[in-house]
């Protein structure tokens, strides 16, 4: 029960957070992305400051044994940076981020404003990432030894 | 840079940073929104519900700040044909999950905590982001 309501809390506090610095808006974060353009560095800030208060969060919480609400904290265990499916994926999120202007948070979010587009875009979102479960994990050659 | 709205992005960012540092200290969890969603698809026993209740909050933090500045539709910009985005939500799906992580994720959380793979993987999707918006504004001229 605890769970579920820092999982709400948590939710409210990053769909304000993303509407208050409009990355809700493809335009705004494809302005971003467009280098060579009138360029937008406000999702640089935004990731940013996240990332500072994120880090401090991460300090506190290597002092401590356990979370405040759970019996374990849960880190993720993979360190290779030669994985081809980090980057791979990571290559075909970004082309997938630069040709719409969303990525999954602000993708959901945004559904708050109803637009046709966005509804579009969470489905298919939904839909790849529930195929992609299905991709056997050995078929993806490893080439870094790293298990 | 006439778009550049720094104080706007400054509490945005602030507010994301809480967000998943309350979700780190209470619940002990290192996730963003992609690995959010990837735990439902399939859903697991004891793991789901909280993943939902953070996607509605979610939905509700964005709903709440739209409905307090009376922001309409037309706040959210598409340069994107509807084939162009059903094909890059697939390309998300698919990318976020295989590469394991999104711009909260690893953008987020995982440079957040000092993570070299994260920094490794958000520098490949905003380069790989950069080069499409190049060719489609400055090549195609979309």
């Amino acid at each position: 029960m605890i769970r579920n309501m820092i999982g709400f809390g948590t939710g409210v506090l990053f769909g304000l957070g993303l509407a208050v610095s409009h990355m809700v808006d493809p335009g705004k974060v494809l302005g971003f992305l467009d280098f060579a353009g009138d360029w937008d560095p406000s999702l640089l800030i935004v990731m940013g400051v996240a990332v500072v208060v994120t880090f401090i969060a991460y300090r506190m919480a290597k002092g401590r044994s356990t979370p405040v609400f759970a019996e374990l904290f849960q880190w993720p265990t993979k360190t290779a940076i030669t994985d081809p499916r980090l980057l791979g994926g990571s290559a075909v999120f970004g082309a997938g981020w630069g040709l719409v202007g969303y990525c999954p948070g602000p993708g959901i979010s945004s559904l708050a404003y109803f637009a046709p587009q966005t509804m579009v875009f969470v489905t298919s979102v939904v839909v790849g990432s529930g195929l992609a479960g299905f991709i056997p994990k050995a078929r993806i050659p490893v080439v870094s030894g790293t298990p | 840079m006439e778009n550049f709205t720094p104080i706007s992005a400054l509490i945005g960012g602030g507010l994301i940073g809480l967000s998943s540092a309350f979700l780190l200290i209470l619940s002990g969890r290192t996730v963003g929104v992609s690995g959010i969603i990837a735990g439902l698809l399939p859903p697991e026993k004891g793991d789901a519900a909280w993943r939902l209740w953070f996607l509605g909050g979610l939905i509700l933090g964005t709903g709440l700040f739209r409905v307090g500045s009376g922001d309409g539709v037309e706040t959210l910009v598409f340069d994107a044909t509807m084939p162009m985005i059903i094909i890059g939500g697939l390309m998300t799906g698919v990318g976020t999950r295989v590469g394991g992580g999104c711009t909260s994720g690893h953008g987020v959380c995982g440079i957040g905590r000092a993570s070299p793979r994260s920094l490794v993987a958000t520098l490949t999707f905003i380069a790989a982001g950069a080069v499409v918006v190049y060719i489609n504004r400055h090549v195609l001229g979309v």
